[in-house]
């Protein structure tokens, strides 16, 4: 081996070695119900959380569902069996009385939002970010919601939401991920614990980013949240997603389900950092993270677009998808998966045209390295009634050494012959060329792979919000700088 | 009937047909092998991912008389059924419903040059030593439950022998016929060995001679040694109401050169299977298919290239037209496996809708495991580009005609690939005809049917 190979393997290790920097555990109180999943499960999820008698009787029926689907295993993914009985259902942190004011929020958990970067307290007002963070399944706080009820937008946590909107959300609820959607979207709709929600009404532009964090803290514990957010006629709405946990030896199961509905040209535009943990270099513990992600665009001339970060979680198995129903209706997807050690990332998006003029573009960046397994799986579907859809999709894929796989597997379904259709992809290393090229003008290897790597990932990290893009760009920092196969 | 229904008449026919016949022990040994391994298998559904497209469940689904033994023919062949492509210096042989057909009573043909061609029955009775080292070596751990079909009633198709520096100068023409009263399933075997450096060209013909429903379930295996360079071309023709399976697998070993085509001009359902196997470094392989489907046809490719050593080179292509109800599918899979640096592997799929009922599924899927590799894959569906047409429509051209030459224009890729000049021609023309509306196939058919 070479001197310059020795250099970039001993890179390879320190940047692929490099520990969770998220992982803590907050000593806060907790309320547990017992493990196990079961009908009375359900039933007790429900009753702690005073639900009204609809919501407990979609959870039943999602439940009754759930028990006759069984574990799909159509992914690219090794899915170690999943004790469903061995899962505690709900976590929340023990509520004393009813918060007023920042200072009544338990210090520690303060602090761990302040671990984690997102300041909870008045400087976040500073920022212009909404926080809304929920915290093992219950939301704790969520601030700026006076600004924000002026214009008429509601932004709160989804039992707040069935207290105060029970219309609205029975309305949306399910409405793109029905209950029977899949195994985990079933198994969400049973035993949801909570989440956010989010409308905002008719013409009204959210002045600031709307922003959840969830954060798993309690061992053993599935998180089960659920958002919905709702886009009235000619609304627009940013809304971000940040997700770390601490650092526990079991793998913990996520199963989550985001909802959204763009009304007539309304804007919905989603970003997800995901930085769950994602097991040790052995591949012990982590995250699962199986996710079903969703929006519509309901009315003409509606967007959503997502555009999601993942470095976390040991599995990762998400597809957020647009359903293109109104005319003229966008969708977009633009992913960085970033996969390292013995993680798994089985994701894409789902692209359905059916309005006529409807328009898609997915881009995503998968980056591999260690021995982990990284693929992008998508779906690309024109529906008959979809004249002069078009669609592009770019998948590229870059291997950091030799043990690592990436994976591209695109379902193209076309129904319509006005309707054209592109995808391609790409698979390499880093060129040594370019390496060169930066090396040649006093740039060191380790400085020269980041910066092929950020510009790599620019397309997507460019759509990401301010605060967002900075933290993704320490993210890939973190795990890529210097990097060679 | 359902599906274990199925599987037990064909295990039932498999004990009172095929038990029971006098060949050697390693046929025996394969066919017993293969029957379990189907009834444990069973046809795939929809469920499963790779026939996510294509139901075949349901082709198995009538009754259907199942050819287990060669039948008599009233007609001669050779009368009624005459290759139409002109000066083709190639030598033809024929299957009829999958048995070997010969016009004169010769079963096998060795040439000067060493090499054997004629039928698979007859060879494993002659050349014991040569065919059980490579019959269903490719295929006997293969998923494909419809190749353990094949397996379990292996008795006769062609084989086709070059040994070590042969080459066959002319090509081989293979012309599998479908001809019945009444309604088959025929099942042949085609076995082809090159050995160190042997070269020929193939090309498999399959025709539907009358107008009963058929079903094909056609397996050949491609072993390709040593510096060999191997052409296969496999026209597709047959009538809308026959339902053909063809699974090709091929073994490449080092420096070794092999290029399938497979141009499917007709066919109610049909479903291609290619497997390709590259297991020494410095292979090549170009793996391409053309689709004209109308009516409501099915085309279902389905390509899986493994390059499991490096260094090694493929590319794939396939285009198609659909038109009226068509429904056309690709899944075309490149594996690279670890350690297979210096991988090159591209893949391409094409596709033109011509009316708002015709339908396109496409999956091209790159599953990567080394890293110093060049894989791309693209795929696009879409129609006729509307500047191309307005181009040749400002300088006088009619708008049929212009579609007629834009269409032709992108067959003409595949079409190109072909290396037999008087194929090619012939072929070129074939494809001008189809797209034309005008049905070539019915040049040379008997049937007189107004379809």
């Amino acid at each position: 081996m070479s001197n310059k190979e020795n250099e970039q393997e001993k890179i390879l290790n320190e940047v692929t070695e490099t520990d969770y920097k998220y992982g803590f555990v907050t000593d806060i109180e907790n309320e547990y119900i017992p493990k196990g999943l079961s009908e009375e499960t359900v039933r007790l999820i429900s009753a702690k959380k005073n639900e009204p008698e609809w919501l407990l009787e979609f959870r039943l029926k999602a439940f009754r569902h759930f028990l006759t689907l069984e574990m799909p295993d159509w992914a690219h993914l090794n899915i170690p069996e999943i004790d469903l009985q061995d899962v505690i259902y709900y976590a929340a942190p023990k509520k004393k009385k009813e918060l007023k004011s920042m200072d009544e929020v338990d210090p520690e958990l303060r602090a761990t939002f302040e671990k984690l970067g997102i300041p909870l307290d008045e400087q976040k007002q500073l920022s212009g970010v909404a926080v809304d963070a929920v915290i093992d399944s219950v939301s704790v706080k969520t601030t700026f919601k006076d600004t924000l009820a002026e214009l008429g937008i509601i932004f709160c946590s989804f039992s707040e939401a069935v207290a105060d909107h029970p219309d609205l959300v029975k309305k949306h609820l399910g409405s793109v991920v029905p209950y029977t959607d899949n195994y985990f979207g079933a198994l969400n709709s049973a035993v949801f614990s909570d989440g956010s929600f989010c409308y905002i009404p008719k013409g009204v532009r959210c002045p600031m980013e709307l922003s959840t964090y969830f954060r798993i803290n309690a061992a053993n514990t599935g998180q089960f949240e659920r958002t919905l957010i709702v886009a009235d006629e000619e609304s627009y709405v940013s809304y971000l997603e940040g997700c770390t946990a601490p650092q526990r030896d079991e793998n913990q199961l996520h199963a989550a389900i985001v909802e959204i509905i763009a009304e007539k040209d309304a804007e919905v535009k989603y970003s997800t950092v995901q930085n769950w943990y994602p097991g040790d270099k052995n591949g012990v513990g982590g995250i699962y993270n199986f996710v079903t992600k969703r929006g519509i665009c309901r009315g003409d001339n509606s967007k959503i677009s997502w555009t999601q970060v993942e470095t976390g979680s040991a599995i990762t198995w998400k597809y957020p998808s647009c359903i293109l129903k109104g005319n003229n209706s966008i969708g977009e997807f633009y992913s960085v998966a970033l996969t390292n050690n013995h993680q798994q990332a089985d994701t894409g998006t789902k692209m359905i045209h059916i309005g006529k003029n409807t328009k898609s573009t997915i881009i995503s960046k998968g980056i591999s390295a260690g021995v982990s397994q990284n693929s992008y799986r998508g779906l690309v579907k024109v529906l008959k009634g979809a004249e002069n859809a078009r669609n592009f999709s770019q998948c590229d894929s870059l291997l950091l050494g030799d043990k690592c796989g990436a994976h591209t597997f695109p379902y193209l379904e076309v129904d319509n012959r006005s309707a054209i259709v592109e995808h391609e992809a790409t698979t390499s290393k880093i060129s040594e060329d370019q390496v060169f090229y930066c090396n040649q003008r006093g740039i060191n290897t380790e400085d020269a792979i980041g910066l092929i790597v950020n510009g790599y990932a620019k397309e997507v990290l460019n759509k990401l919000p301010m605060e967002f893009a900075v933290e993704a760009q320490k993210l890939l920092q973190i795990s890529l700088e210097g990097s060679v196969g | 009937m359902s599906n274990l229904e199925h599987i037990k008449e064909f295990k039932d026919l498999y004990s009172s047909k095929i038990e029971g016949i006098d060949s050697p022990d390693f046929v025996q040994e394969i066919r017993k092998k293969s029957i379990e391994a189907f009834t444990s298998k069973g046809f795939p559904n929809r469920k499963n991912e790779d026939y996510k497209y294509t139901d075949i469940e349901s082709v198995f689904n009538k009754n259907i008389h199942k050819v287990t033994e060669p039948r008599e023919t009233e007609v001669k062949l050779e009368e009624i059924f005459k290759c139409d492509v002109p000066d083709l210096d190639a030598n033809a042989i024929t299957v009829l419903n999958g048995f070997y057909y010969s016009p004169n009573g010769e079963m096998l043909k060795t040439f000067d040059n060493g090499v054997i061609v004629g039928s698979l029955a007859a060879a494993i009775n002659e050349y014991p030593d040569i065919v059980s080292k490579y019959l269903n070596e490719l295929c006997k751990d293969s998923k494909e439950s419809l190749v353990s079909l094949n397996s379990a009633f292996l008795q006769d198709g062609i084989f086709l022998y070059a040994p070590k520096g042969a080459v066959i100068d002319k090509p081989l023409q293979i012309v599998h016929l479908m001809m019945d009263a009444s309604d088959i399933m025929a099942q042949h075997r085609n076995l082809f060995v090159f050995e160190q450096g042997a070269e020929g060209k193939v090309v498999i013909c399959d025709h539907s001679l009358s107008p009963a429903n058929f079903i094909t379930n056609s397996v050949t295996e491609i072993i390709a040694a040593e510096k060999s360079n191997v052409e296969v071309i496999r026209m597709q023709n047959e009538h809308n109401e026959s339902k053909q399976f063809t699974n090709t697998f091929v073994k490449q070993r080092k420096d070794s050169k092999v290029v399938l085509n497979t141009l499917t001009l007709h066919g109610g359902v049909v479903r291609n299977n290619v497997f390709v196997d590259m297991i020494d470094e410095d292979c090549e392989n170009y793996t391409y298919g053309l689709y004209l489907a109308d009516r409501n046809q099915h085309v279902d490719n389905f390509t899986y290239i493994n390059h499991a050593k490096p260094n090694c080179v493929s590319n794939q292509l396939y285009k198609g037209i659909m038109d009226d109800e068509a429904t056309g599918a690709f899944t075309g899979r490149i594996y690279v496996a670890k350690d297979a640096q210096k991988t090159e592997a591209y893949q391409n799929n094409n596709n033109i809708l011509l009316t708002d009922d015709a339908r396109m599924r496409s999956k091209p899927q790159l599953e990567i495991y080394a890293d110093d590799v060049k894989c791309s894959h693209g795929s696009t569906s879409g129609q006729l580009d509307e500047d191309a047409l307005f181009y040749m429509k400002a300088r006088g051209i009619g708008d049929k005609e212009a579609r007629m030459l834009l269409m032709f224009a992108f067959a003409q890729e595949i079409i190109s690939k072909i290396s037999i000049v008087p194929l090619y021609e012939r072929v070129h023309d074939l494809v001008e005809k189809r797209l034309r509306g005008e049905l070539s196939r019915c040049n040379n058919c008997m049937m007189n049917c107004k379809a």
